[in-house]
């Protein structure tokens, strides 16, 4: 337990300092965006890793999010940063919607309509040009050169995110998400009321997902329906982050976000410039093998399988 | 008035009658046994009461109260207590977790949860489980464990599905006990049961159908005696002398 508090104030003053010991641009945006996916992982995980609602149509609340930020600037002529503020409570709205829709089927069934709906809604996102602009996306100003405050708001959010799933884990609510995981039968005949339970987890995860995605909006400062509603972008990636960082463990998203942003970047720009330029086509191969090679070898994900990973790396010199 | 009161349920799957106009009223306190042949719709009577099922028929009493239509979870806080014939622990919670998610039924806050959990885990004799994964138990445990997560939600009325089947003699004698001191710690019981040396033992009353339909109700004594009750288990030929 100890050792696990001096781990975290480790990692959280290295996170503050980070930006101001390393200057290149290139290297602090990458870990925004890893940050900006340990929010949506983390999110993801709490509706599928532990509530077993597995969401295939994450890319639903990322994108209403940063659209909600995009429209108050391109529709109501104020600050993107409102998003921030109300990208969260409007994804919140629609996933509502959404739950009351996808909750009335169970497990793949489940997966299969938040999938289907996530297509549905960039399709209207495409098509609703009065309100989004349709492909033509939404192009705002970005409010600050520097990376250094965009870089801290994310943290923030990624820190209040995992602190806030962290304590919801381990409330009255946490224990009703995993029961219903593990036998929605069982939990109900325990007096859970598994619907209302469901959709408390989806609202609390569409909220982050959402704000996450008017950080996105603010910080990238163009936004289409097919980068935000992407299937594989955003709802695939989401669920990458979960498996290969840990399902159903706080910190597994957190590793898996910075895992897979480091490896989609290492292979899209060809080992930075050192291998030929062929090899980043593959980028979405690596994906595929990386999943095979976590199932096969980690199923618990990085997190979940670390004593077997410090097992296997350190065989060498056994405990005393 | 009775705690439970049947008033002639009926529920048809499709063409077959699973229930047919059953009645019965379980007492304050008692151990009330349901038999029956395999499929004889022992079962099913449970999940209409919790209303897994939705009732075709009849109405379902408690406390004088019709609960025809509540969801489970409400018929649960109501203070009916189940567990199920094919065990539902959930898996990768710890013994502990699976108890401490049930008492949350009746307490907020997750010290008073815990504390429940304990003492009830206490009183089922799974303490030395505590820390294990539910999925690791060996069955005794794991029926031992279904009782202990409805007990947790404090109920008044507790329905008992073959809790002892799969057991062995030195589990079946534990079963036995833990039933009695649930009766003595004032929880009425309602029991499906096969095993003739458990059901016999610790009824008050026995309630047999066969085919959904009642054919005999009365005391442990009376109902093994009944002639249709030996037909329906042994068959006609068993049961002239």
């Amino acid at each position: 337990m100890k050792s696990k508090n001096i781990t975290l104030i480790v990692v959280g003053i290295l996170s503050l300092l980070f930006p101001l010991v390393i200057h290149s641009d290139y290297y602090r945006h990458l870990v925004i965006i890893a940050l900006m996916w340990v929010i949506i992982g983390s999110s993801w995980n709490l509706l599928a890793g532990y509530t077993g609602q597995v969401s295939f149509g994450h890319a639903i609340f990322f994108g209403v999010g940063a659209y909600t930020a995009g429209i108050f600037a391109s529709k109501l002529h104020l600050s993107a940063w409102w998003g921030l503020l109300f990208g969260g409570p409007v994804t919140m709205v629609i996933a509502l919607f959404v739950g009351w829709v996808c909750f009335r089927l169970r497990g793949p069934y489940f997966a299969l309509a938040t999938l289907a709906g996530g297509e549905i809604i960039r399709l209207v996102a495409t098509n609703w040009e009065s309100l989004t602009d349709g492909m033509v996306g939404i192009l705002i100003i970005q409010s600050f050169k520097s990376k250094l405050p965009y870089y801290y708001i994310v943290l923030g959010l990624a820190g209040a995110c995992i602190a806030v799933i962290q304590l919801v884990m381990k409330s009255k609510w946490g224990y009703y998400f995993v029961s219903i995981r593990e036998d929605q039968d069982a939990a109900e005949s325990l007096g859970i009321n598994t619907t209302l339970y469901k959709n408390i987890s989806l609202l609390i995860s569409a909220f982050f997902a959402g704000t996450a995605g008017a950080f996105y909006m603010n910080y990238m400062a163009f936004i289409d329906p097919h980068v935000v509603f992407s299937l594989h972008y955003i709802s695939i990636m989401a669920i990458l982050v979960g498996i290969v960082g840990g399902v159903a463990t706080i910190m597994g998203p957190a590793v898996g976000a910075f895992v897979m942003v480091g490896v989609q970047e290492t292979f899209r720009s060809a080992f930075f410039g050192l291998a030929p330029k062929w090899i980043s086509q593959g980028h979405a191969l690596v994906f595929g093998l990386l999943v095979i090679f976590v199932i096969m070898f980690l199923a618990n994900g990085i997190v979940g399988d670390w004593a077997k990973i410090k097992r296997v790396v350190f065989r060498a010199k056994p405990s005393a | 008035m009775p705690l439970l009161e049947l008033k002639s349920l009926v529920k048809v799957f499709g063409g077959l009658k699973a229930v047919n106009e059953v009645s019965f009223q379980v007492e304050k306190g008692e151990i009330f046994g349901l038999i029956g042949p395999n499929g004889s719709g022992k079962t099913t009577i449970f999940n209409c009461i919790n209303n897994f099922y939705p009732i075709t028929g009849g109405n379902i009493l408690f406390k004088g109260k019709s609960i025809k239509g509540l969801k489970p979870h409400k018929v649960c806080h109501l203070g009916i207590g189940r567990t199920f014939q094919v065990v539902k622990p959930l898996a990768r919670m710890t013994v502990l977790d699976n108890v401490t998610a049930s008492a949350f039924c009746r307490v907020n806050t997750i010290r008073e949860a815990k504390k429940e959990a304990n003492r009830i885990l206490d009183f089922c004799n799974l303490v030395g489980y505590s820390d294990k994964r539910a999925k690791s138990l060996p069955i005794g445990g794991r029926k031992r464990l279904e009782i202990a997560r409805a007990l947790a939600t404090k109920p008044e009325l507790i329905l008992l599905d073959e809790t002892a089947a799969g057991l062995n003699p030195s589990e079946l004698d534990e079963a036995i006990d833990l039933i009695k001191k649930m009766r003595d710690s004032g929880i009425t019981i309602l029991i499906v049961e096969h095993i003739m040396k458990v059901i016999m033992s610790i009824s008050d009353r026995i309630h047999a159908i066969n085919f959904g339909q009642t054919i005999a109700e009365g005391s442990p004594k009376e109902v093994a005696n009944n002639h249709a009750v030996i037909e329906a288990y042994l068959g006609e030929e068993y049961a002239q002398g």
